[in-house]
């Protein structure tokens, strides 16, 4: 609801005059059955031929009128509508950006790109039917009971027991119907997941042999959909039936009063007529209203989605640096870990435990592990994608703290494990390492990555198109971009993310070659599950279920550290035997 | 057009043969319709009259009104109910066709070739069979409720004003047209905005997609501006194009109320001087102006609306047809009646001259020849990309071979059916598959019949015990949707449980620890190795450690074999064998 009239407040001029111009239509609107109530009474009882002529034309004059007012409406609430919505989905995509990794892991990538997309979308429509209908309806219905009371006010207590009734049917059914229709939309999930789930594993649904029970597993959810489908139909099956009895019903009371009141001399037969007109236009605005209600509370429940993300706390703190802390000189390590400890939230034990070591300026650290023995984590601390619970991390002499993150990790290059393209040339791609790079830097940097032969043989070469997310590309190719990508932009602190598993050992063996080579000597951070990628490392970090287990080089390792002996051993025995 | 037309008509005789099941109810619901109509219709008239009866003062025939009256209850009553019975029975059709679309899509799924569903993303296929299908009975059940009873009340009301006087009937069928030129004028102009409007959404979509989608890349590169400022520009773009295009189409309803409010005005002229010239006649009452008022306002009211249904149906048309599309693919050739079941399967493969290619105008695999002996072992090796995967959707039949044969126990295997031969394969893939379920129900896919020791057994072999164990169900943990939150490596030794529940006499093994670290790796390797003793069994693998021992290996590079033979032959061929195996001990 708060984000909700937080988009009318966003244009409180609109938000105000749409419905007060709808309101001039209404009342227009509302004039109608009146003037053919007098047509009826003094024109043609009458014999007023001329009256009937002038009659008709304040008709004419009114739809012109009418039409003036609405179209004034409709331009002021599709401004607001579709203004606020503008900025909302700007406000949201600004403030997704500035998302950690832990937030971005909590909301997941899908949610995210539903409230950007769908669910602003539906607040929109919803801020346009508030403006335009929803206002418009309450207007006609309680006009219609005033209009009356200006006729009869005995007869307008029919309105005013009919009207009530009418809001409790029209309410109750809204009411019973919403949490049916949010079971429905549940239930659509999980045909949507068999669904899903059976496409993206044709081949072991296949080589299993489990296409029956599949079908079987599908049947079942789909049948059950369908019969709450009905069960919810029913409900709202109800609503037009009932609301058009009691309207009806209070036509036909309507009737034999006016008979009474018209008998006595209290009102006339055209009043009879204009009040039964004024009954019948009540139930075309309570139909028109029960369908705005649906949209507007679906836009109600889409804006506290987005609310929700929006009062998520983005970014990160920034801590001023301490007084007296040394000015780095070229002696100053590169990146110190004291005693860093991490938990990812929901995780039970700390990924990281106890880490400490000391990367210089220049040197090679290669790290490896088993799965899942936080080789990721610790590197993804260096560039604070996640903030280590305990301990500190130091970049250049200072804590990640008291850099401002973006000029933090723009001296820090990462190829993660995943390669990750987006759509565009080669060129595009690269640029993000750099925006300022020249091609010669870029060919450079291809020439490193060894992606600069198949890059060249690509038509367009750096122009080559790149499809989302790469998939133009071999699993390869999309490797050696991503590596070159990080190399562009010269960073002082480079981290390899298991970003070879993916190259054949020739190639893998002729990049690490050209990591060494590179201009800059920066510090360099490997993640590998082969001892043969990391065996020249300077530092080699040996994980083991979150803790150091071992420090040193390739040679000291193999002393004394059992665990990395026997990864060693796991990948060499077979070719040195 | 005139094509899509044709589209449109073709696709409607479709879903007129899913409505046949629904025969009784659909003309239930049609006599409903006509009963709902033509009482609907004849209320109005019955107010008219009823309004004739109270002239004056002292001019009321009650005794004739109250009779009336009653009648006017009963009719009310009846409409109502008849409304409601036939709302439900058009949600029953519409519900009922769309579950029977739904499940027709599944089912043709699972007989669809894998050629087909290999080049269409997962997610256009599941927007078929779920977002598609949704707009259609969205479609549907508009075009029941509001395009059937539309018509009927538009010529049920041109039948009750001809009843009730020519001259204004004649008036209000001259002028409603001008309400549908109205629309359609506005609507055309609309089109385009609404197009320029759905690509530019799109062309968001697309950006947000990746920008969200790979956020941590964006945020690792400091990328964040840039994307705000792409972002703005498109933004700009959207807003000052769906302006324009919600405001020019919240323009239909106020014009054509307009021009349905000047008609009106002219019935209110014509009725009035009719009953002032003719007033001694009596041909029209003021009664019967009130209700010729009524139906004018209700015989304009359809046209509003069918306008908006047909927009509707055909949108829901274009789904349908999406939805057709999938049932109506063509289906792998089925197994012929008399084809073999393997049984007692020994393990001889053999392939002869076999190629094949995905697309006809890139050959891939060409005149690859290999014979295997029951209990034989043949590794695949090669760089990314250069066919592995391709022989084994060969050997498992996802695809069938353009050329040459693939022969099991001498059987070629196009001979056989499916599932018995698939049955005597065992695979383990890269590309991991976990069903959502619990972790037992996982290890059991193949053989759902397996008991607890089994199952426990299985996932011993595979050195999935001890993960298992420290989950927060053991066996009975839940999983989500594709494995949920197990590592890769987890969910891969999950894989290679099911393989040691079935071991069937043939195993393919793709890929199939690349994600385990090597030290659980050395020790599964182990026990593959027990488990290929006397079977057959195909291994794909970058790690060249893992092939050495196979007794032959294909080399294959961009699609074709380049060298055959075993790990000592190649190494002394000193071709691309030798030097894949030499550039994974540089330093």
């Amino acid at each position: 609801m708060k984000i909700f009239l937080r988009c009318l407040r966003m244009y409180p001029k609109e938000t105000i005059l749409a419905p007060l111009f709808k309101l001039l239509e209404a009342c227009f609107d509302l004039c109608v059955p009146l003037v053919v109530a007098a047509i009826i009474d003094k024109g043609i009882k009458g014999n007023d031929t001329a009256l009937v002529w002038q009659l008709c034309g304040v008709l004419v004059l009114l739809a012109f009128v009418g039409l003036g007012w609405a179209i004034t409406a409709q331009y002021f609430s599709a401004k607001a509508a579709v203004g606020s919505a503008a900025r909302m989905r700007r406000e949201l995509f600004a403030h997704m950006q500035s998302f950690t990794y832990a937030q971005t892991d909590r909301m997941g990538t899908s949610s995210m790109i539903t409230r950007m997309t769908s669910d602003v979308n539906q607040l929109q429509t919803g801020v346009n039917i508030t403006l335009r209908l929803l206002l418009r309806s309450p207007i006609i219905v309680f006009g219609a009971m005033i209009m009356a009371f200006t006729i009869d006010a005995g007869l307008a207590l029919i309105f005013v027991a009919a009207i009530p009734l009418l809001a409790v049917v029209v309410f109750g059914v809204m009411l019973g119907g919403i949490p049916l229709y949010r079971k429905v939309q549940n239930r659509l999930d999980r045909v949507t997941a068999v669904t899903r789930e059976n496409l993206s594993g044709v081949r072991p649904v296949r080589a299993f042999r489990k296409e029956g029970s599949e079908i079987d597993r599908f049947a079942a959810v789909n049948r059950e959909q369908t019969s709450l489908q009905n069960k919810a139909g029913i409900l709202t099956a109800v609503m037009n039936p009932v609301t058009y009895v009691i309207v009806n019903l209070a036509v036909i009371l309507l009737i034999r009063q006016g008979a009474f009141a018209v008998h006595e001399g209290g009102i006339t037969q055209g009043q009879v007529v204009a009040l039964v007109n004024y009954m019948g236009q009540i139930l075309v605005e309570l139909v028109k209203m029960a369908t705005s209600i649906f949209t507007v509370t679906k836009a109600v429940a889409c804006g506290n989605r987005i609310g929700a993300v929006l009062d998520m706390p983005a970014g990160m703190a920034v801590t001023p640096a301490p007084d007296g802390t040394p000015i780095p000189s070229a002696d100053t390590p590169a990146v110190v870990f004291d005693k860093v400890t991490m938990t990812y939230e929901g995780g039970g034990a700390p990924s990281l435990h106890d880490i400490s070591f000391t990367a210089k300026r220049g040197m090679t650290v290669g790290i490896i592990g088993g799965t899942g023995s936080g080789k990721t984590t610790l590197v993804n601390l260096i560039p604070r994608f996640y903030e280590a619970d305990e301990g500190t991390v130091s970049v250049f002499g200072l804590p990640v703290q008291c850099y401002d993150p973006e000029a933090l990790r723009e001296s820090i290059g990462v190829v993660p494990q995943k390669a990750e393209l987006f759509k565009g040339t080669v060129r595009s791609n690269l640029l993000w390492g750099k925006e300022t790079a020249t091609d010669e830097e870029l060919w450079e940097a291809l020439e490193a990555a060894q992606a600069a032969d198949f890059v060249r043989e690509k038509e367009g070469q750096l122009d080559a198109p790149v499809e989302q997310k790469g998939r133009n590309l071999s699993g390869g190719q999309k490797q050696r971009l991503t590596i070159a990508r990080a190399l562009v932009g010269k960073p002082e602190i480079l981290i390899l993310d298991d970003s070879a598993s993916a190259l054949d050992f020739a190639t893998d063996a002729k990049l690490r070659a050209a990591l060494r080579e590179l201009a800059g000597d920066p510090t360099v951070f490997i993640i590998s599950q082969r001892t043969s990628s990391i065996r020249a490392a300077d530092l080699i970090i040996v994980l083991d279920e979150g803790r150091a287990v071992g420090m040193g080089t390739h040679e000291e390792l193999l002393r004394s550290c059992e665990v990395y002996r026997e990864i060693h051993e796991s990948q060499f025995k077979g070719g040195e035997a | 057009m005139k094509q899509k037309h044709t589209n449109t008509l073709a696709t409607m005789k479709k879903v007129l043969r899913y409505l046949k099941h629904y025969r009784l109810l659909f003309v239930l619901s049609l006599l409903l319709a006509v009963v709902v109509v033509g009482l609907t219709l004849y209320l109005p008239i019955l107010t008219g009259d009823a309004i004739d009866l109270i002239i004056a003062p002292g001019q009321v025939d009650f005794e004739a009104l109250s009779p009336l009256l009653l009648r006017g209850v009963v009719i009310i009553c009846i409409t109502a109910l008849c409304q409601w019975l036939m709302n439900i029975s058009n949600n029953r059709i519409t519900f009922g066709v769309v579950r029977r679309l739904r499940q027709d899509a599944f089912v043709r799924i699972q007989s669809l070739p894998l050629s087909y569903l290999d080049r269409r993303p997962v997610g256009d296929t599941v927007s078929r069979v779920i977002a598609d299908a949704d707009q259609f009975t969205d479609g549907l059940l508009m075009g029941f409720s509001q395009f059937f009873t539309g018509i009927l009340t538009i010529l049920g009301t041109l039948c009750f004003m001809l009843t009730l006087n020519l001259p204004m009937t004649v008036w209000v069928v001259v002028a409603t047209p001008l309400s549908l030129f109205v629309a359609s004028f506005i609507a055309k102009r609309t089109y385009n905005l609404f197009k320029k409007q759905s690509e530019t959404r799109a062309e968001q979509t697309a950006l947000i997609d990746e920008m969200i989608g790979s956020h941590k890349a964006v945020v690792a590169f400091a990328h964040e501006d840039e994307a705000l400022r792409d972002f703005d520009e498109i933004n700009g773009r959207l807003e000052t194009v769906s302006r324009k295009a919600v405001f020019f189409s919240s323009l239909v309803n106020p014009s054509t109320r307009f021009v349905n409010n000047l008609v009106y005005a002219g019935v209110a002229l014509i009725g009035a001087l009719i009953c002032l010239s003719d007033a001694g006649n009596l041909t029209l009452t003021v009664g019967g102006l009130s209700a010729f008022l009524t139906y004018a306002g209700q015989y304009t009211k359809p046209f509003n609306e069918i306008s908006g249904v047909v927009t509707e149906l055909q949108n829901s048309m274009a789904c349908a047809a999406r939805l057709f599309e999938l049932i109506e693919a063509e289906t792998e050739i089925p197994d012929a009646p008399d084809a073999a079941v393997l049984t007692d399967c020994e393990g001889r493969v053999e392939l002869s001259d076999v190629s094949f290619s995905y697309t006809p105008d890139k050959p891939l695999i060409q005149d690859l020849n290999l014979a295997l002996e029951s209990g034989q072992r043949v590794a695949i090796v090669g760089p990314t990309g250069c066919g592995k995967t391709t022989v084994i959707n060969l050997l498992m039949r996802f695809y069938d071979v353009c050329d040459g044969s693939i022969q099991v126990d001498g059987t070629d295997i196009r001979n056989m059916t499916r599932h018995s031969l698939r049955e005597n394969y065992g695979m383990v893939l890269q590309e991991t598959w976990l069903s959502a379920g619990t972790v037992r129900d996982n290890i059991a896919f193949g053989r759902p019949d397996a008991s607890d020791e089994e199952v426990v057994a299985a996932a011993k072999a595979a050195h999935a015990d001890g993960f298992i164990r420290r989950l927060p169900e053991g066996y009975g943990t839940v999983l989500g949707e594709d494995g949920g939150s197990l590592s890769q490596g987890q969910k891969q030794l999950l894989c290679i449980a099911r393989l040691f529940l079935c071991l069937p006499p043939m195993l393919i093994l793709d890929e199939a620890t690349s994600s385990i670290d090597t030290r659980t790796e050395l020790r599964i390797q182990n026990a593959f190795a027990a488990l290929m003793k006397g079977r057959t069994s195909f291994i794909v693998a970058h790690r060249l450690s893992t092939v050495k021992e196979a007794d032959v290996i294909l080399v294959m590079k961009d699609g074709h074999v380049i060298e055959q033979g075993d790990h000592k032959t190649l190494l002394e061929k000193g071709g691309f064998y030798a030097e894949l195996w030499g550039s994974q001990f540089e330093a």
